[in-house]
């Protein structure tokens, strides 16, 4: 596989000289953009799926086999409608919106570790990446919703940007116990740190066990998912930031909020579960064990939708500041002094 | 001790896991969903859907135009016109139905001295313009004989209780 790879580059090296260069990276790049996507619309699918099987309901399984072929139906549905532009509005602010909501969901997968050597950029400073990425989103949310000229578009835009604000702090400081423990900023490191001979003992999750719930937790208000959804809780703001956007430019928002379940899904995943790495000494590493954690944790974002009522908002920004901080901040310190001990075996 | 306890049930999440438990649960119990147009919800003998007229064994319409329906319709869906007719028995020259107005309480159909005005089980219909929902006399007794047979059972079956 390696050597196939290697003799293709080599082949377009000869060919096309300096110009291979771009082509290959674009080609990689689709290679990770289009199964992201690909997952983004099936995870839709799951959510409702597993939602509706919660409420003892079937779900969607009406397009295809089993309701399969739905994501593609509404896709298609969404591609078709006309984008309605109020007008009132700023226009280019409206349009650019949505895709700076999305573009840095997917651009956070640059960094991303499949395995020990299927990353598009080894960048050292993979984590601040990341967190400098998730934290751009927000722009896109805070520009569509100023834009639209809306109260319920600019109510949204402001809560969930206050939200993310807020738990980008927790997030923050439950990694800055990952990188203590694993002493590098690289993703791929990162995961390697958290190699040994007990299998999933050795994950960050057993001695960091409390940062994993955190950044679970922060994750899912970072995404603006359910419980924490008040960016767009209908019952008081419509769907707030997003409430005059339709046709591609809603489903870019769509989008933008799936890939980012799915970027901190497998972000956890790497930090907190070991990534790739197998959980007991006798399988082989692969992909598929980050696959399959990633899936897990996305299970855990749909199964809380199901299961929580939505916040209120003062509760929401106390469980925030007078929680999350102080316990992350709190755990810092116990951590930094638990690695001078010898109990420190991680 | 209550608020220690209370500490640490708040920061092992014991009723989010508690209540995640519950859904859970919920995922695999058995799906309750009723798909529509290949399955359907069993019906009693007392379904009230589309109205119609009933005739007897002789091809005689029941109703007699005593108005009792019109008069007991909450809903004021009902218009009924009176007339002698050649053999001097007291008949309906005009008896409409808005099913728009209609609420399908059932009013008509339980103040009827002689089962005239029934409800049957249909329930599917549409209307696709403006006044097709306006069921005139013919278009009850027209009802009214496409579905006598299981009108007559649905009576049958209810009147030891009535």
């Amino acid at each position: 596989m390696m050597e196939l790879l290697q003799s293709l580059e080599q082949m377009g090296l000869d060919l096309l000289g300096p110009l291979w260069l771009p082509i290959w990276t674009m080609v990689k790049i689709m290679l990770i953009v289009a199964p992201v996507m690909l997952s983004v619309a099936y995870l839709t699918y799951a959510e409702r799926k597993v939602i509706g099987y919660m409420q003892i309901r079937i779900g969607p399984n009406r397009v295809g086999p089993y309701g399969l072929l739905q994501p593609i139906a509404d896709g298609m549905k969404l591609f078709f409608k006309e984008i309605i532009i109020p007008s009132g509005s700023n226009k280019f602010l409206f349009i650019i919106a949505p895709m700076l909501g999305l573009a840095p969901a997917l651009a956070a997968w640059a960094v991303m570790p499949f395995n020990d050597v299927l990353v598009l950029s080894k960048v050292n400073a993979g984590v601040l990446y990341i967190i400098a990425m998730t934290s751009l989103s927000v722009y896109g949310i805070i520009i569509a919703g100023w834009s639209s000229n809306s109260k319920y578009a600019f109510l949204g835009a402001v809560r969930s940007v206050a939200q993310i604000v807020s738990y980008e702090l927790a997030m923050g400081f439950a990694l800055v116990c990952v990188l203590m423990a694993s002493q590098s900023l690289n993703l791929g490191e990162i995961v390697m740190a958290q190699k040994g001979h007990a299998g999933f003992l050795n994950w960050f999750m057993i001695p960091l066990f409390p940062m994993f719930v955190v950044y679970v937790i922060a994750g899912v208000a970072e995404t603006n998912r359910a419980p924490f959804d008040m960016a767009e809780g209908e019952s008081e703001i419509v769907a707030g930031f997003h409430v005059e956007y339709s046709g591609m430019a809603f489903a870019l928002f769509f989008l933008a909020e799936y890939a980012n379940m799915i970027l901190i899904a497998f972000l956890t995943s790497i930090m907190f579960l070991g990534g790739w790495l197998s959980p007991v000494p006798f399988l082989p590493d692969s992909l598929v064990w980050l696959l399959g954690k990633a899936s897990f944790i996305l299970l855990l974002f749909l199964w809380f939708r199901a299961t929580f009522p939505r916040y209120r908002y003062d509760q929401l920004m106390r469980l925030g500041w007078k929680v999350f901080i102080p316990l992350t901040i709190l755990w810092v310190v116990v951590v930094a002094a638990w690695m001078q001990t010898p109990l420190w075996v991680w | 001790m209550e608020k220690i306890k209370n500490f640490f049930k708040t920061f092992l999440l014991y009723e989010l896991v508690k209540g995640m438990a519950v859904t859970g649960r919920y995922f695999f119990a058995r799906k309750i969903t009723v798909q529509y147009p290949d399955e359907k919800t069993p019906q009693s003998p007392r379904f009230r859907g589309l109205h119609a007229q009933r005739r007897y064994a002789s091809g005689e319409e029941r109703c007699i135009g005593c108005k009792l329906c019109e008069a007991v319709c909450p809903a004021l869906a009902i218009k009924i016109e009176v007339a002698e007719r050649e053999d001097g028995t007291r008949r309906t020259t005009q008896y409409d139905i808005d099913l728009v107005k209609c609420i399908f309480c059932g009013f008509c159909e339980e103040s009827c001295p002689v089962d005239a005005i029934v409800e049957t089980r249909v329930f599917e219909y549409v209307g696709e313009k403006k006044g097709d929902l306006y069921y005139t006399k013919a278009m009850l007794l027209a009802n009214g004989d496409k579905h006598e047979a299981q009108i007559a059972k649905d009576r049958a079956e209810d009147a030891k209780f009535r």
